[in-house]
């Protein structure tokens, strides 16, 4: 098997639908000559032409509206957000359309479109390149939200998700494009929508996160299993549908659980997986759920100095984390 | 006519109370007002008398039991009425003092369970007044319950004993509860290893790998002769002996863990020269013990010239209040004593009021009471300033855990002559330190050592010729 970064998983998992199925296509700004800012479609253009590489003008909520007419039609388009933070002119053609149309048609009008954000903070993006929009997308019925955190998961994801009848948000954190490297098979593998993933089993705190802050529980894991601190880390992968049922099997197992997210802390995925464990785990909880999270500032700061005290850092973790082991 | 005794309503804030020792046992004549039934409240340990003339049918509460207030407890047949009648309730009366009726309310109404007690009998540093008897004589065995005699509650009832913590103090987590229940363990047997003593899922998973839940508790008093047994037995374990936690150990603990979780301590200490009051009592010990009665320790002078230094700084006799700091205007002194049962705090109600003799009096007469577990609650109640006196087990300094929710306790430490210099010469002096924890929220460290140093000066001044009355 080969180590590839995440966004080399990426490209090839949109290579590979393209070349399977001729209905594939991507557009969004910058996404053909230019080969996508962080490079995500790079040579695509040249390999599967302009007409299925489209490079649109900075409008959003064309783009999207663009896409939903096409997938109406039985395409299957990959329209790209540039930054999640551009997200929210298009949100009306997200949320007001994509996510209902199956529903409000009996299923008559499906809509197979995946909408592919780099998302998330700490790269020093400031107010306008580092926003976690996750929340907004997770909390709607009728779209899937995907957030894989290794290159295997994102490629194995992305692939299901162009392949899925329903409109995916799939989410990738801009730090673990290059950041974030794994092996990758060669062969052609796809992975279950909805299905979280145990990255280290553990036996005394379950600790659930994705993306970025995974890769940072991981490092508090490793840093309590030092202190005889045993963790379990929970990556949920798929937001929606939430796999409760893997959050559950380990929360039982353990008796604690913190969840991670750089997302503020108010109303997001930590507050709906802790309200699962209360309510379906309730009688197996030895402390009070932990919500180590973004706090409720209305975006990413740019200082360096803020950014740091806004993101969760594997130390913030791991202190967390042993407080919750030794309560 | 068969009459329910009901555990007594003792106070506002006080919620509940356990079952000592019962003082009759079911078949006994019991007269109105005999002892029937010792209890045990995070107050203090009161003897409850049968409030009608019979013979005891049946205890309906076993010792070592922690119920509600107005929980029924046994059952006496009364003579004017003939058996197998339908019970009625009595409701019995306690005095607070000796002087005043009950300052309970009458009514069962439960709004006590709502309240939790905002002034629990803080104990201080772990020790004793000078007053209290030598913590160092042997330990007298739990004279009030013969271990063997008592089946474990966890045979008898063991699903009472999972519903009912040890003390209402004990919180669960929903794991330990639901394990508890599908083992049926009396949780109370289970040493906790968590935070402030919590009993975690892994402290029960260990005790029923260890098998112990299973078997009945192994009692082996002459093994450990645990001093503080009340309830549960002991349980010997390899290398481990658990000795369960009698509910006045357990309210120590917790006012201890409230202390120290909740307010920032900080710590000072000064040197006093005593010289002059080391002379003073030695000028008037013979002719007041012989006059007075009773001993004249140091005590009551520092406790005058601490209530005069609380006078002049009322942010030392205050307590925390979040938006607001309440200045009390009575000086209430808290008198740590080492009691057999544990450390207990007796207040000197208005302890400014007294003169040095005053307080002598007024502090025998609490520790004797504290000794002989004759407090009423009123007597360990509304405490202002706690004062400990470590020096009289031979402590030099420490660092006492304030009396939670005060703003301060005071130790004084062993006086012993030291070489000083005055003046460019030695001098032999006699010495002794003063410590301070105080609540850093309300007083910073120019208050609490201007009132330390109050403390100092008002005891340096004391000499012979000091007037005692």
């Amino acid at each position: 098997m080969a180590v590839k970064s995440l966004i080399e998983a990426i490209r090839e998992a949109i290579t590979e639908e393209m070349v399977r199925d001729s209905k594939v296509f991507v557009m969004g700004e910058d996404v053909g000559i230019r080969g996508g800012v962080f490079l995500a479609t790079q040579g695509l253009s040249e390999q599967f032409g302009a007409d299925r590489i489209i490079d649109a003008p900075l409008a959003e909520a064309s783009i999207m509206g663009i896409a939903l007419g096409a997938a109406f039609r039985g395409m299957r388009p990959i329209p790209e957000v540039q930054f999640s933070d551009f997200v929210w002119p298009s949100v009306n053609q997200l949320i007001g359309e994509a996510a209902r149309t199956c529903y409000g048609t009996n299923g008559a009008l499906p809509v197979p479109m995946v909408i592919r954000m780099p998302y998330g903070g700490g790269i020093r993006g400031g107010l306008f390149h580092s926003q976690n929009v996750e929340t907004h997308f997770f909390h709607t019925p009728g779209l899937k939200v995907i957030a894989p955190g290794t290159p295997y998961d994102a490629k194995g994801l992305l692939k299901s998700a162009i392949r899925d009848n329903n409109p995916v948000v799939f989410l990738e954190h801009k730090k673990t494009y290059r950041l974030v490297r794994g092996e990758v098979p060669d062969e052609e593998y796809t992975l279950p929508i909805g299905k979280a993933d145990i990255k280290r089993v553990g036996s005394n705190v379950t600790v659930v996160s994705y993306g970025l802050t995974l890769h940072y529980c991981l490092e508090a894991a490793e840093d309590l299993a030092a202190q005889g601190v045993d963790v379990e880390v929970v990556d949920l992968r798929t937001l929606t549908p939430l796999d409760t049922e893997t959050i559950l099997d380990s929360v039982k197992k353990t008796g604690k659980l913190a969840i991670v997210h750089e997302d503020n802390i108010t109303g997001g995925v930590g507050a709906e997986v802790a309200a699962v464990a209360v309510e379906q785990a309730f009688e197996y909880l030895d402390a009070p759920v932990m919500r180590i999270c973004g706090p409720d500032v209305p975006t990413m700061p740019f200082a360096q100095t803020l950014e740091d005290a806004y993101m969760p850092s594997p130390e913030k973790i791991a202190d967390g984390l042993r407080k919750l082991a030794a309560y | 006519m068969s009459v329910t005794i009901e555990l007594p309503h003792v106070g506002e804030s006080v919620v509940e109370g356990t079952i000592g020792k019962w003082l009759k046992k079911p078949g006994d004549k019991v007269k109105r007002y005999e002892p029937l039934v010792e209890i045990i409240t995070d107050k203090v340990t009161m003897e409850v008398p049968s409030p009608v003339e019979g013979s005891l049918v049946k205890l309906l509460a076993e010792e070592g039991e922690t119920l509600p207030m107005g929980a029924p407890i046994a059952e006496v047949a009364t003579a004017d009425s003939p058996e197998g009648a339908e019970p009625e309730t009595a409701s019995v009366e306690i005095e607070t003092a000796e002087s005043a009726p009950a300052a309970a309310p009458e009514s069962p109404g439960t709004a006590g369970y709502l309240l939790r007690d905002v002034t629990p009998v803080g104990p201080t540093g772990g020790a004793a007044v000078e007053l209290a008897e030598p913590t160092g004589a042997p330990a007298k065995p739990p004279a009030r319950r013969a271990p063997a005699a008592a089946p474990a509650p966890v045979a008898t009832t063991p699903a009472a004993a999972v519903a009912q913590p040890p003390s209402g103090q004990t919180r669960l987590s929903p794991a330990v509860r639901r394990l508890a229940q599908e083992h049926s363990i009396d949780v109370s047997r289970i040493p906790g290893t968590g935070l402030g003593g919590r009993i975690t899922r892994d402290d029960v998973l260990k005790f029923i790998e260890s098998g112990a839940a299973q078997a009945p508790a192994v009692s082996s008093p002459a093994a450990t002769a645990p001093t503080r047994q009340l309830a549960g037995d002991t349980t010997a374990n390899g290398d481990e002996t658990h000795v369960p936690v009698s509910p006045i150990r357990r309210i120590i603990a917790d006012a201890m863990v409230r202390s120290v979780t909740e307010i920032p301590h900080a710590w000072t200490t000064v040197e006093v020269d005593v010289t002059g009051l080391v002379a003073l009592r030695a000028s008037i010990r013979t002719e007041y013990e012989q006059n007075q009665g009773g001993s004249l320790t140091y005590l009551p002078f520092v406790i005058k010239a601490v209530v005069e230094a609380l006078r002049e700084f009322p942010t030392m006799n205050a307590t925390w209040g979040g938006d607001k700091i309440t200045l009390k205007n009575r000086i209430n002194l808290g008198l740590a004593v080492a009691a057999p049962d544990g450390l207990i705090v007796p207040v000197l109600h208005n302890a400014d009021q007294f003169s040095i003799a005053g307080l002598a009096a007024g502090a025998i007469n609490l520790a004797e009471r504290a000794r002989t577990k004759k407090l009423t609650l009123d007597d360990v109640q509304g405490g202002t300033f706690t004062l400990n006196n470590t020096g009289a087990l031979g402590s030099y300094v420490s660092g006492p855990i304030i009396n939670y929710p005060q703003a301060g306790i005071l130790t004084t430490e062993t006086i012993q002559k030291r070489a000083v210099v005055i003046d460019d010469a030695i001098a032999i002096r006699s010495m002794m330190n003063l410590c301070l924890s105080f609540d850093h929220r309300i007083n910073d460290g120019a208050e609490a050592s201007g009132f330390i140093s109050a403390v100092k000066n008002k005891l340096q001044k004391m000499a012979p010729g000091t007037s005692i009355y």
